[in-house]
Parts: C-alpha cells; sequence; structure tokens
C-alpha cells in the first residue's frame, strides 16, 4: 500500500506567485533560441529588424524584471496531482487563485480579465480566475504548469468540427488557412499547438496542452512529427512574417498532440500562440 | 533601415510623405486608448461634447500598459491589436485624428478613411512591450481613469519605432509584403 503524502495548498499559492511573475519576465531559453536562429534565416530586412527587436525585447525584460509583454495574459493552469497526495491546509483551487493575485500584484502585471462578458465586461482586477485543468495522475507529486495566454493570439484560434473523409488533406488545410486568416493579429512568428480527435472541449485542450513543447522537440511519434513538418512549411510559405510586415518566418513551430474521436467525427482545433510563449512549471 | 523622424501633432504635409513600409520614429505627445476609451470617445463625439484631448493631428496608440513599477512613467507598453477599433477609426479620422499606432489588420473602411482624411496607421513590434516602454518618457492619464489599463493617457515619446502599414495613398505593408514573401508549398 501506498504511503499518503501530505501536501500544504500555501506551498501552491506561493508556487503559483513565483511562475506568474517569472514566466512573464523570462522569455524560455528555447523560444529566445528560436528568435535568435530566425534573424540568421529570414530573408526580409524587415523582418530581421523586428526579430532582433524581440530578442532585445526578452533581454530588456529578463535584465529588469519587467513584463516581456503588457498582454501578461489570462493564467492557465495544467496540473497533474498525484492520487496518492493529500491536500491540506485549503482549498486547492482557492490556493492557485490566491496565487495569481499575489503573483499579478506584486509582479506587476496587467489584470486582464473582464467579468460578465456579454454586457458588463468589468475587469476582476486580480486577474483572477485562473483556468485549472487537473488530471490525477499515479504518485505522490504535484507538477503544475502555468501558461500566461494573451489576448490577441488567442483570438485568432479556431475550431474545426470536420467531415472524417476530409482526411488529413482537409485538416491541414484548416490549419494553413486558420494562420493565413490571422494574418498580422496574433503578432507572428507564431508557435501553432493543434489538436486532433476527441469531443470538442478536449480537442481544445489538447491544441493548449501542444503548445508546452520545447520549440526544436521532435514528436516520438515519426508519423505526427512528419505532419508537424509539412505544416511549418506551408504555414511559412505564406508570407506572413514577423509582424506580419513579410517575410519567411510566420510560425517558429507546429505541435501537434491527437487522441481517439467518434467514429462519426473529426474535430481539430488550433490555437495560436504569439512568438512571447510564456511557460513555467515547478514539482513539488 | 534609415527610419524618418517624425514629430506631433501631425500635419496633411508630413502625412502625405509617408509611404507603406517607411520606418519612422516618431518624437511627442501622443494618446493612449483601446476598446472602452474608443467607444466613449466615439459617444462624446456623437453627442457633440468636448473630448479629453485635442483631436486633431493626433496620433492614438492602441495600447493598455501593465501597471508601472516605482521610478518608471509606464510599464510594458506594447500595441494591441487594431481591429477591435476598426469600429470607430473612420469617424475619429473625420475628426480630425491623423495616426493610429497598433498590430493587425484593417478593414477595408478603415483603410478607405485613411485616403479621404489623408491619415496614416502604423505598426509598432507587438510583443516587444519592454523595449518599447524605453522610448516613452511620460505618462498622465487624463480621462476615465476607473477603466484602468484602458483609460486615455498622454504619453511623451521620444524617437518611438514604427513602420508604416497603411498610408494615405492607399498603401498596404501587410498586404505587399506578404505577396512578396509568398511561395508554392
Amino acid at each position: 500500500m501506498s504511503t499518503i503524502r501530505e501536501v500544504d495548498v500555501h506551498e501552491i499559492t506561493a508556487a503559483v506567485k513565483t511562475m506568474c511573475i517569472t514566466a512573464n519576465y523570462d522569455l524560455p531559453a528555447d523560444v529566445y533560441e528560436a528568435l535568435k536562429q530566425a534573424q540568421q534565416t529570414e530573408e526580409s530586412p524587415v523582418g530581421v529588424e523586428v526579430l532582433g527587436q524581440l530578442v532585445e525585447n526578452a533581454d530588456i525584460a529578463a535584465r529588469d524584471r519587467v513584463p516581456i509583454c503588457q498582454d501578461t495574459g489570462f493564467a492557465v493552469f495544467f496540473v497533474e496531482l498525484g492520487q496518492d497526495v493529500h491536500l491540506v491546509g485549503g482549498d486547492f483551487e482557492a490556493a492557485v487563485n490566491e496565487g495569481v493575485r499575489q503573483g499579478y500584484g506584486d509582479g506587476y502585471l496587467r489584470k486582464s480579465v473582464a467579468e460578465e462578458p456579454a454586457y458588463a465586461r468589468r475587469n476582476t482586477k486580480d486577474n483572477t480566475p485562473a483556468i485549472i485543468h487537473t488530471q490525477v495522475v499515479p504518485g505522490a507529486k504535484v507538477h503544475i504548469t502555468m501558461m500566461a495566454k494573451g489576448g490577441g493570439a488567442e483570438n485568432m484560434s479556431s475550431l474545426n468540427m470536420l467531415k472524417p473523409s476530409q482526411g488529413w488533406a482537409g485538416m491541414s488545410q484548416a490549419v494553413v488557412d486558420t494562420v493565413s486568416r490571422a494574418g498580422s493579429n496574433p503578432c507572428p512568428p507564431v508557435v501553432i499547438g493543434v489538436g486532433i480527435g476527441g469531443t470538442i472541449d478536449m480537442v481544445t485542450v489538447l491544441a493548449k496542452k501542444a503548445l508546452l513543447r520545447d520549440i526544436g522537440s521532435v514528436h516520438p511519434d515519426p508519423r505526427i512529427a512528419g505532419m508537424e513538418g509539412e505544416l511549418l512549411e506551408r504555414i511559412n510559405a505564406l508570407g506572413i512574417g514577423p509582424q506580419g510586415l513579410g517575410g519567411r518566418t510566420t510560425a517558429l513551430a507546429v505541435f501537434i498532440e491527437e487522441m481517439p474521436c467518434h467514429i462519426a467525427s473529426m474535430p481539430m482545433a488550433v490555437n495560436v500562440q504569439c512568438h512571447a510563449q510564456r511557460h513555467k512549471s515547478v514539482e513539488l | 533601415m534609415a527610419a524618418k523622424k517624425i514629430t506631433t501633432p501631425l500635419t496633411d504635409d508630413v502625412v502625405r510623405d509617408l509611404k507603406a513600409g517607411d520606418a519612422v520614429e516618431i518624437t511627442g505627445v501622443i494618446y493612449q486608448a483601446r476598446d472602452s476609451a474608443h467607444k466613449r470617445l466615439v459617444a462624446l463625439i456623437e453627442a457633440g461634447e468636448e473630448l479629453p484631448f485635442e483631436l486633431q493631428g493626433a496620433v492614438v496608440y492602441y495600447m493598455g500598459p501593465s501597471p508601472a513599477k516605482p521610478g518608471r512613467p509606464i510599464g510594458s507598453a506594447g500595441p494591441t491589436t487594431s481591429g477591435r477599433m476598426d469600429a470607430y477609426a473612420p469617424l475619429l479620422m473625420k475628426h480630425g485624428l491623423k495616426g493610429m499606432i497598433g498590430k493587425g489588420l484593417r478593414t477595408a473602411e478603415v483603410k478607405q478613411a485613411m485616403v479621404d482624411e489623408t491619415a496614416v496607421y502604423f505598426a509598432a513590434t507587438g510583443g516587444a512591450g519592454a523595449l518599447l516602454a524605453q522610448r516613452i518618457t511620460g505618462n498622465e492619464v487624463i480621462a476615465w481613469p476607473e477603466l484602468g489599463a484602458e483609460a486615455v493617457a498622454r504619453l511623451e515619446v521620444v524617437n518611438f519605432p514604427a513602420i508604416v502599414v497603411n498610408d494615405c495613398h492607399g498603401g498596404d505593408l501587410y498586404e505587399e509584403g506578404r505577396k512578396k514573401y509568398a511561395r508554392e508549398a
């Protein structure tokens, strides 16, 4: 019989607070390297200039401890909760939200959440509520990933309930069309998360989870790795370029996550992520 | 790229001289305004009431900053997506607005209004908020502080970098740039 491990939710609050701040100040190394790499390969002079600004911007943010972008995002969490963990000291989701409140307050991050979206659109003033996806897994650890998801790129995302007969050809065209329509809006170079399968709720979660992969990582399934490579090539042939001003670097990466779906369905979601791909993880 | 130095308020002559693809550095006063502020500005114009700033020759920056750290004039301050202000922009141009700074695509109506009213649309680099904040030397909220990051602020900028996307002659860098670099996949 496994031993139950106690984790105090105050630890979770502290970890969430730190992740909110560092995710917004420190661009992940893989993204930084991808931007530097693109500076070498981009053919458009304006594009090279823009990529240079983005690298310099990341340097300033890290050095001065200020946000990379003023849109410090909706706070999205992916939690893997070990089934041998007993959470003590308070309500788990309240603890995560308290961490967001503290992080966005003490970190001088922008509060970008509005309540009563259809009418009042009142700012909740502390960037809560967070979006929390929790999965129960074997073990006695709590693994938390925080993603700061900006609004401009999120708005360009798409959900596509395709017909099985459309196959990969229809699906890949829908991904390329989504990026093409978005043009300059989502702050290219973008990272594209594609979810395939499941149901309308799960396919969008898959697309978002796909964005957590490191740029440069290769999908372990060679079939999916091939699909990702094909999409990246087609997207970068669109000519949109850095900030949509024309160029070869429209996307830095395309990541796909898939799962089985209903025999009648072929759901596909595209989650568009700006170049400020901000996420942090912690294990408690 | 050699940038054209321009100062605000903008005159028609300065606007006419700007072409899609030009890099500029803007110095002077610009006004921060995004979604909620635009809704209110247009309501004031429609009611025939006075605006919180002089619109003639003005440049608006579609931006909502992060909070300023102590000792700094402003937090991170990059552009937001301009398309959300498309519903309001033509009326503001009709009343003297000469420049808009943001990022992303504009509608045909907005582009036509730029031609008709001699106005210009600049893109600043989205997601370069820490860098752009260094070119903002003064920041004073002049209307609707209750809107927080969406309030109207008078910003003093020095050599603020931007690129002309839509000029008053119908030029469109988003279209031209994309066409230039598109290829068969």
